[in-house]
């Protein structure tokens, strides 16, 4: 039997108060949100922290919302309402993409956007989706606000530039003109985390590619985006050509390694052939301009 | 430190350590074992209960975490001695062989049917695609679900009941 070691539980009212508390309680301290990888993590001992600080009774954190030119989800939106919400599917489609593929239902009714990118597992898909989108991360501590790009936020496997008494809390998309998204992912079964998955946004200007953004997951513990498959795209006509040219990039810069899900040759074919069609899809969505 | 939670109804209040998971509140301090717990990962499904009307992996929550909550198990869906469709389908589909899987798989069943009181087969697929049986194949449950979606009491018979 899968027993966490002993802690003390508090739960959180406000914003404020979880980082009253966190201050408060030290470094020992976490927040736990779904707890669908906190819990399994503490099961195993992987993790024992001495407080948990329980956020879920702070609703004012699960929102989807338009601000001018923004899309704002707050930290604690559950995956289910990722996945149903079509005012991000509009925008964004990359992420109901994603959704579809992450875990299980029951698990989508706990777990949260929150949860999922300070967990920062290098297998974790909203991080790639996130990176792909160039989402920009609100932390928030009793000092103030900062805001941080993914590049930034996600230091590495299982570490984000979240302090000890800090929180995430927004995660925002900047809404730009003729927008396409896609999500690729390869598992080994219905739920299961990804062989390696690629994530894909652009933004057109005429037939070019103004911007883009490709994410990856399970291509690396230290790599969460294909910055040369993007120069690759970035300002050239959406042709064939240039997407096979991104497809070569991302294949000679992603970091597999070979685990029980796979070779890392053949997770390296995964990240060609996954961008590519990832890409591809997500112009087949611009709307026509 | 003290819980206190509704279950099927009940209003209930204990003291239990916060690292006490809710799939062994239920069984071990309520002695309710009709909640499953199987892989202790997360990952099979048998300890499925309804959160609030939604299905969660009560091995994956705590108990602490559940207080201030209402709570369905499987011994929640008979009332006053009527089988819930969804049972009564489970028994007129066959689906069910050990059992094993079972109370996950009905309460899964039945918030699908509150919320989408006619789903295809796909969408039954889908929302019992975190629970795993090892022996019906699937088929007979599907068809379980659909036997207690068209088996649903009409509204009026309900607002008798109630
Ligand atoms: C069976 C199973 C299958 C899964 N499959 C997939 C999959 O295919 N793809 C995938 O991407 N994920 C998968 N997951 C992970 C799932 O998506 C988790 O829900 C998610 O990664 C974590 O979200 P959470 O809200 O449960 O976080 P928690 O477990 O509560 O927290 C995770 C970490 O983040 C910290 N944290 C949480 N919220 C905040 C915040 N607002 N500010 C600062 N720190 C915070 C916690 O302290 C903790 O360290 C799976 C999980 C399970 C159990
Ligand atoms: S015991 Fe909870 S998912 Fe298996
Ligand atoms: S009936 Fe035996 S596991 Fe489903």
């Amino acid at each position: 039997m899968q027993v966490p070691a002993p802690f003390e539980y508090e739960r959180a009212i406000s914003v404020d108060d979880a980082l009253a508390l966190l201050d408060r309680l030290g470094p020992e301290a976490r927040v736990i949100a779904g707890g669908h990888s906190l819990l399994p993590m503490m099961k195993l001992r992987l993790a024992a922290p001495e407080h948990l600080v329980d956020i879920n009774d702070l609703r004012d954190l699960d929102y989807i919302r338009t601000n001018g030119s923004e899309m704002r989800i707050g930290a604690m939106t559950r995956h289910r309402t990722l996945l149903e919400s079509d005012a991000l599917e509009v925008q964004f489609p990359i992420f109901r993409d994603a959704e579809q593929v992450i875990a299980d239902p029951p698990v989508r009714n706990r777990g949260t956007i929150g949860g999922a990118l300070c967990q920062a597992d290098p297998s974790e898909d909203l991080s790639a989706v996130c990176a792909a989108c160039h989402a920009k991360l609100v932390i928030r501590g009793l000092d103030g606000e900062r805001v941080v790009d993914m590049d930034e936020f996600h230091k590495g496997p299982y570490e984000t530039s979240v302090g000890p008494a800090e929180m995430l809390t927004e995660i925002r998309l900047e809404m730009r003109p003729r927008p396409g998204s896609a999500y690729e992912k390869v598992e080994r079964r219905a739920g299961d985390w990804a062989v390696a998955a690629v994530g894909a946004a652009v933004w057109m200007d005429e037939d070019r590619i103004a911007d883009c953004g490709i994410g990856l997951s399970a291509l690396g513990s230290n790599v969460l985006r294909a910055h040369r498959a993007e120069e690759e795209l970035r300002g050239k006509p959406a042709t064939d050509e240039t997407i096979e040219i991104a497809g070569r990039a991302a294949y000679e810069e992603c970091e597999p390694v070979t685990d029980q899900r796979g070779s890392a040759e053949y997770k390296r074919h995964l990240a060609y052939e996954l961008t590519k069609r990832a890409v591809r899809r997500a112009l087949e969505r611009v709307p026509r301009g | 430190m003290q819980v206190k939670m509704t279950v099927n109804g009940e209003e209930v209040t204990r003291d239990v350590e916060p690292r006490m998971l809710l799939v062994h509140f239920l069984r071990d301090e309520l002695d309710m074992t009709g909640t499953h717990w199987g892989c202790d990962t997360s990952n099979c499904g048998t300890c499925v209960v309804q959160m609030d009307g939604e299905p969660v992996k009560s091995c994956t929550v705590l108990a602490a975490m559940a207080s201030g909550h209402e709570i369905l198990t499987v011994e929640g869906l008979e009332q006053d001695g009527t089988l819930d469709p969804v049972q009564q389908g489970f028994m007129e589909e066959h689906g069910l062989q050990c059992g094993f899987c079972t109370p996950g798989m009905m309460l899964t069943a039945k918030a699908l049917l509150r919320e989408n009181p006619n789903p295809t087969e796909a969408e039954i697929r889908e929302a019992i695609s975190g629970q795993i049986c090892r022996c019906t194949g699937y088929m007979n449950i599907v068809k379980a679900v659909r036997w207690a979606a068209d088996h649903q009491p009409s509204p009026l018979a309900q607002e008798v009941r109630s």
